[in-house]
């Protein structure tokens, strides 16, 4: 049985989507990319130069792979929109991630302002991604105001520290059609893995790969636990219980 | 509520004391603390932890290679004009000074710009000398206008300006402030400040402040090493960003940390800051604040600035010149230093090359402030 995660028209088969920000250049982002075969990659806008001399990201992304222009810088909805616009009139394609930050300790998203740029975006067309606090209330808000998929934080950007908001996308996942795509804080594999295991439908890692001693390896081991994650979802789990099943069954005796 | 009255909290403040007081102990819990309060960044900046510097350099790379990547923004300065009402002891465009002055056109500001915009750099500072009547609101804002169609980001080095007049340029495409205080401590600052608008300490103190209210997306800040103490004009540096920080969560704050160089006024400083501490100060800043901006200018010299850049550095300055209109304009003056002199003399491209070998990625737009 085939399965294949679909965003907007198109279909998705590595669902280890990667980030481009970190990275020590752009030629060992190619290698990445290549090498784990990544569908989908986020690129920022910021760091786009469309009228440069010098090479643009773009020129290092392999055919057939996804470019989502994230809205990284933007502070409010209004500059999400307009990094958006411009992203797509320089023909980065109509994939976006809104990101949008007011708080640069933390790097925390606004889920506020987020929902109305996701509104404006999607209603001009755009395929919108929604970066945001984990929040099933919000999420409802963004898929009705039109998000193609929920990106909420597993915990602080490039914090390392894993999937700590299980609780809260774990009910997402259950409870949201759109698919639920894990972003930000990811460290390990094993975070990547048990995001796939609860029913997200991907995961989202930049940090942990571009900063590792060995990007490209890291990338493939990254990619090889959201497949085994996604399949142990698809396989139904058996439920982990707090105690042992009594092998004698209390009730044995009625029969 | 402004950054003045924070600053004075430490009116009767005794550095001397507390620096005393810092013990191995002490520094060695700090180095394993993970969120930083103002006495673990004092205890940092301790004469005393200057025997911890491969610790400090340890954590400080990790923590600036796990927020910023290994990624180092790049810009240059472009000179508009070196008149100035100032005089500042320390400064080559000091109104005594003898020096060539000069104010480009708008045709030579195009020029000069074309000129950078062609290495491919989309962020620009752009800087001049405190003549409100050489170089008049008005002429920033054409200049600005003129700026926008080619960099993608536009910061500028001027006289501070009121909040309104921080509007104005917001409105017509800056995004980026930079403005140093030189040095915070009080006294010393009007000793080397002898005449002009300049002696204003407060006015210059809360120009930051003033361009964040307008939503001013970045403010650089920073003391001109070697005016005062540099453990004390370290500390206030690191309390002025956060101050702001956590005042304007939305903001990008960053500082600089310029140790004075020979200028063409000739002006030595009192102290002499070491490289070791230097190192110190970007160790220390990085520590207690993990996401701050940490930018290196040309003042310093090439292997220098290679060996800081690991250690938190996130943005350098490249193909840079103090004179106005050094990159396309011929003058007479010949090289002798203007405002101070340069000591990395590599251009963009070879900058760009040393980066790359160094396994960090050169980045040349990190903004679209004006689309």
């Amino acid at each position: 049985m085939s399965d294949i995660l679909t965003i907007g028209d198109k279909e998705i088969k590595n669902r280890l989507f990667i980030g481009t920000g970190k990275f020590p250049d752009k030629a060992m982002i190619k290698m990445v990319l290549e090498e784990s075969k990544a569908s989908v990659v986020t690129v920022a806008l910021r760091r786009i130069d469309m009228k440069s001399s010098n090479e643009n990201i773009l020129d290092y992304i392999p055919e057939g792979c996804i470019v989502m222009t994230n809205t990284s810088g933007a502070r409010n909805a209004k500059e999400a929109i307009r990094i958006a616009r411009l992203a797509k009139a320089s023909g980065a394609g109509n994939w976006v991630k809104i990101e949008v930050i007011t708080d640069n300790k933390y790097l925390l998203p606004d889920n506020e302002e987020t929902i109305k740029a996701t509104e404006t975006l999607s209603k001009e067309g755009f395929i919108v991604l929604a970066y945001m606090n984990p929040d099933l209330i919000v999420a409802r808000r963004l898929v009705r105001a039109g998000a193609s998929a929920i990106m909420p934080l597993g915990s602080p950007i490039g914090s390392n520290r894993g999937f700590k908001t299980e609780e809260i996308v774990k009910i997402m996942a259950s409870e949201i059609k759109a698919p639920i795509i894990v972003d930000a804080g990811i460290g390990k594999p094993s975070d990547a893995a048990r995001c796939m295991e609860i029913g997200c439908e991907a995961v989202l890692v930049n940090t942990a790969i571009a900063t590792a001693e060995d990007p490209v390896s890291m990338a493939k081991a990254f990619s090889g636990a959201v497949v085994a994650g996604r399949l142990a979802y698809t396989s139904g789990m058996g439920r982990a219980t707090e105690q042992a099943n009594a092998s004698s069954p209390l009730t044995g005796f009625l029969r | 509520m402004n950054f003045y009255n924070v600053y004075n909290k430490y009116g009767n403040f005794s550095f001397d004391e507390f620096f005393g007081k810092v013990t191995d102990e002490g520094i060695k819990k700090t180095l394993r603390t993970e969120k930083l309060n103002l006495n673990h960044f004092l205890t940092l900046l301790s004469p005393g932890a200057g025997g911890y510097l491969e610790d400090m350099a340890k954590i400080a790379h990790r923590i600036t290679v796990q927020y910023f990547g290994k990624a180092i923004q790049l810009y240059t300065p472009m000179y508009l004009s070196n008149y100035c009402e100032n005089e500042c002891v320390y400064c080559g465009f000091n109104r005594k000074n003898p020096v060539h002055r000069k104010k480009l056109t708008l045709d030579e500001v195009e020029k000069e710009a074309r000129f950078i915009a062609s290495w491919g750099l989309c962020h620009i500072l752009i800087l001049t000398g405190e003549s409100r009547e050489m170089s008049p609101l008005s002429y920033i804002k054409s200049s600005i206008n003129i700026l926008k169609k080619y960099f993608s980001s536009i910061s500028i080095e001027i006289y501070p300006l009121t909040e309104d007049e921080y509007g104005g340029l917001i409105e017509a495409g800056l995004d980026g402030l930079t403005i140093y205080q030189e040095v915070y401590e009080r006294t010393a600052y009007d000793r080397v400040h002898l005449s002009g608008p300049k002696q204003d300490y407060m006015f210059r103190l809360n120009a930051p402040e003033r361009a964040l209210k307008k939503g001013m997306r970045t403010v650089s800040i920073g003391s001109l090493l070697g005016l005062g103490g540099w453990r004390e004009e370290a500390f206030f540096t690191g309390l002025h960003a956060q101050y702001l920080k956590e005042k304007f969560p939305e903001a990008e704050i960053s500082v600089s940390l310029p140790r004075i160089r020979p200028s063409s006024g000739g002006f030595e400083p009192e102290e002499k800051v070491e490289d070791a501490s230097l190192v110190q100060i970007i160790l220390a800043l990085r520590i207690f604040l993990p996401r701050l901006g940490i930018t290196l200018s040309t003042r310093e010299c090439s292997e220098l600035r290679e060996n800081l850049m690991p250690l938190g550095v996130t943005k350098i300055s490249a193909g840079s010149t103090t004179k106005v209109g050094g990159h396309t304009i011929k003058t007479n003056e010949g090289d002798k230093p203007a405002q101070f002199e340069i000591s990395d003399k590599r251009g963009i491209f070879e900058i760009k090359d040393m980066l790359l070998k160094k396994g960090y990625q050169p980045v040349f737009k990190d903004w679209m402030g004006n689309g």
